[in-house]
């Protein structure tokens, strides 16, 4: 399987930069990316669905916004990400709007967790299209 | 750059701080609008988001502006000291059972609820009141209040402004200490550079017991900051910056007002929050070693917060939006604000340092109102990345060697160890140091741990 995501070094938090063929397929390996720097999202089982929409200005605040969802689902309603199931983007009048099934189950599982991500930032935001999508991340932890 | 930037170092901190964003950071800093004087870089800087971890900078009320990425996401984290009448060897033989203790009373760790349960309205109470609403609900005194920056309490708080994820958030959360860099540390008093202050601040005699606390508005915090980023953006749109994390509002527009008095009602989120874990400390303390008497808090400082403060420009007193982001008030001798036991010695300033070494006890100095707008360091910052640190480090032989050298440590997370390792921390004597030369804030006592407990 080609690479979806790798941990990239920053000084004082996280990094991350995802790939895909399209933008919709990095910005779901860019969730997986974030949760992987809370728990391991491979041992999270499809127990629970959440859908999810999320509009934005541009590209970069409808990354930051998405990254935002799955860390407001974790803190408020325990929501550990598993995957991204059918993630849509579609212009809008406005900007974008992006459609997610979110797959996971609930932190009562037991599951192990191994850190807390507070807030995802424009620090560094990088979306690129060059034959396939790349984005870059930086989020407070 | 509408003004020129300062940067408080030293040769070896310069060095760590070229390999980064800093100085492009602070360069960027100096550029927005209503600037005042100087922007200013502390000697424990590193890259951040928009501003410079370690950046001060100070605004026009009329012109200038106002930034959530100026103030930070974890808004008022910052440091609560208390000290106690207990030596080292009243409590060597019972520092594995006091650890435990603090461990079952506070709350800590990725996505630990705390024990209160609260309503909207009384969250919302205790946005307002900070930490008098803790102080009113049996969390310790009145004294406590006396010895918090703003008594515990920004008075132009307000919910009008808060979202309703923000308060999601923050519901289950108070109470808590957090992860990441969120300590809580049994210390004993190492070295006494000036005894006057020290006797002021209660800091008597080496090797006497005191306990610090690390930690800030959690959650809630970061959805105001997160919101107000997104709303200033819809509002007033980032054309034009040099980084989109610079986004904000001028400082008198409604957009400007009502961040301020968001930010001020996480503020006292945090207070209050920090003030709820002092009162579990001292039960702690009550349950294991028998008593909590003497054990007066010394101070509470914010080092992620905007304030506005009387400083004197071109010879006139001016008011001015403070943004103070990874940076610690250091108000000198004499100043209103702080409280009146300590105005003759200046305001203490709480410097952590890296898991496993010395915090500082310093006190504020007259000069550094001309030099920093009254402002010195907060910490150790970092130098190296969390991912790079667990790479090279790991958490249990952390814990041995912590062990060795006399320290008990106990943590929800190896990995969060391992994060932390003070090895990837600038040397925080190094920062001191350089904060004391350069008269940002002198030094007053060097603490060391003596039982560590990491979110």
């Amino acid at each position: 399987m080609e690479k979806r995501y790798e941990i990239l070094p920053h000084t004082a938090d996280s990094k991350f930069r995802a790939f895909g063929l399209t933008l919709e397929e990095a910005y779901g390996n860019a969730a997986v990316a974030l949760a992987s720097l809370m728990w391991d999202w491979a041992k999270i089982p499809s127990r629970k669905t959440i859908e999810l929409q999320v509009r934005a200005r541009d590209r970069e605040q409808l990354l930051v916004k998405f990254l935002n969802e799955i860390i407001f689902l974790a803190d408020t309603r325990g929501f550990l990400l598993g995957s991204v199931e059918e993630l849509l983007i579609d212009e809008t009048d406005t900007g974008l709007a992006l459609k997610a099934r979110l797959r996971g189950d609930d932190r009562s599982g037991g599951y192990e967790l191994s850190g807390e991500v507070k807030a995802a930032t424009y620090n560094e935001i990088y979306i690129k299209e060059d034959g396939g999508f790349k984005v870059e991340a930086v989020v407070d932890s | 750059m509408k003004v020129p930037a300062v940067i408080y170092s030293s040769a070896a901190l310069l060095e760590a701080i070229k390999k980064d964003k800093t100085l492009t950071q602070a360069a960027n800093v100096a550029w927005l609008p209503g600037i005042q004087r100087l922007a200013y870089v502390m000697p424990d800087a590193h890259q951040g988001y928009g501003f410079p971890i370690g950046g001060v900078a100070a605004f026009d009320l009329d012109e200038g502006i106002i930034s959530p990425g100026g103030v930070g996401y974890d808004i008022n984290c910052g440091i609560r000291l208390i000290r106690t009448d207990y030596y080292e060897k009243d409590i060597e033989s019972k520092r594995r059972e006091l650890l435990e203790e603090l461990f079952k009373e506070v709350p800590a760790g990725m996505g630990k609820s705390g024990i209160v349960k609260l309503s909207q309205k009384v969250l919302k109470e205790i946005l307002t009141k900070g930490a008098e609403w803790a102080v009113e609900n049996g969390y310790g005194t009145a004294e406590d209040l006396e010895r918090t920056e703003e008594n515990g309490r920004m008075k132009e708080a307000s919910t009008d402004g808060i979202s309703g994820r923000a308060l999601e958030r923050g519901l289950p959360q108070l109470g808590t200490l957090g992860s990441g860099n969120h300590f809580l540390e049994i210390q004993k008093v190492d070295k006494i550079f000036d005894r006057q202050a020290a006797g002021a601040f209660g800091i008597d005699e080496r090797g006497q017991i005191l306990v610090m606390v690390h930690c800030g508005s959690r959650g809630f915090g970061h959805q105001v900051a997160t919101d107000y980023i997104e709303l200033m953006e819809n509002e007033f749109g980032v054309k034009g910056l040099p980084d989109r994390e610079l986004v904000n509002a001028p400082f008198k527009s409604e957009m400007g007002r009502r961040y301020y008095r968001s930010m001020c009602a996480a503020v006292n989120y945090a207070f209050a929050n920090r003030q709820m874990i002092a009162h579990w400390i001292r039960q702690a303390f009550v349950r294991i070693a028998g008593s909590s008497e003497g054990m007066r808090q010394v101070y509470d400082v914010c080092h992620n917060v905007a304030k506005v403060e009387k400083h004197v420009l071109e010879g006139r007193e001016k008011l001015l939006c403070v943004h103070r982001k990874g940076a610690t008030r250091s108000f000198g001798p004499g100043r209103p604000e702080i409280p009146a036991v300590y105005r003759a010695v200046g305001q203490p300033v709480l410097i952590p340092g890296s898991m496993g070494t010395a915090s500082y006890v310093l006190a504020g100095t007259k000069e550094s109102e001309a030099r920093s707008f009254s402002s010195t360091a907060h910490g150790a910052g970092r130098v190296m990345s969390r991912h790079e640190a667990l790479r090279r480090f790991r958490g249990e032989r952390i814990r041995d060697e912590l062990a060795g050298k006399g320290i008990e440590l106990r943590s929800t997370s190896w990995k969060g160890v391992a994060e932390e390792a003070s090895a990837a921390y600038k040397d925080v004597d190094e920062v001191v140091r350089v904060s004391d030369e350069t008269g940002l804030g002198r030094l007053v006592a060097r603490l060391v741990p003596v039982a560590v407990m990491k979110g």
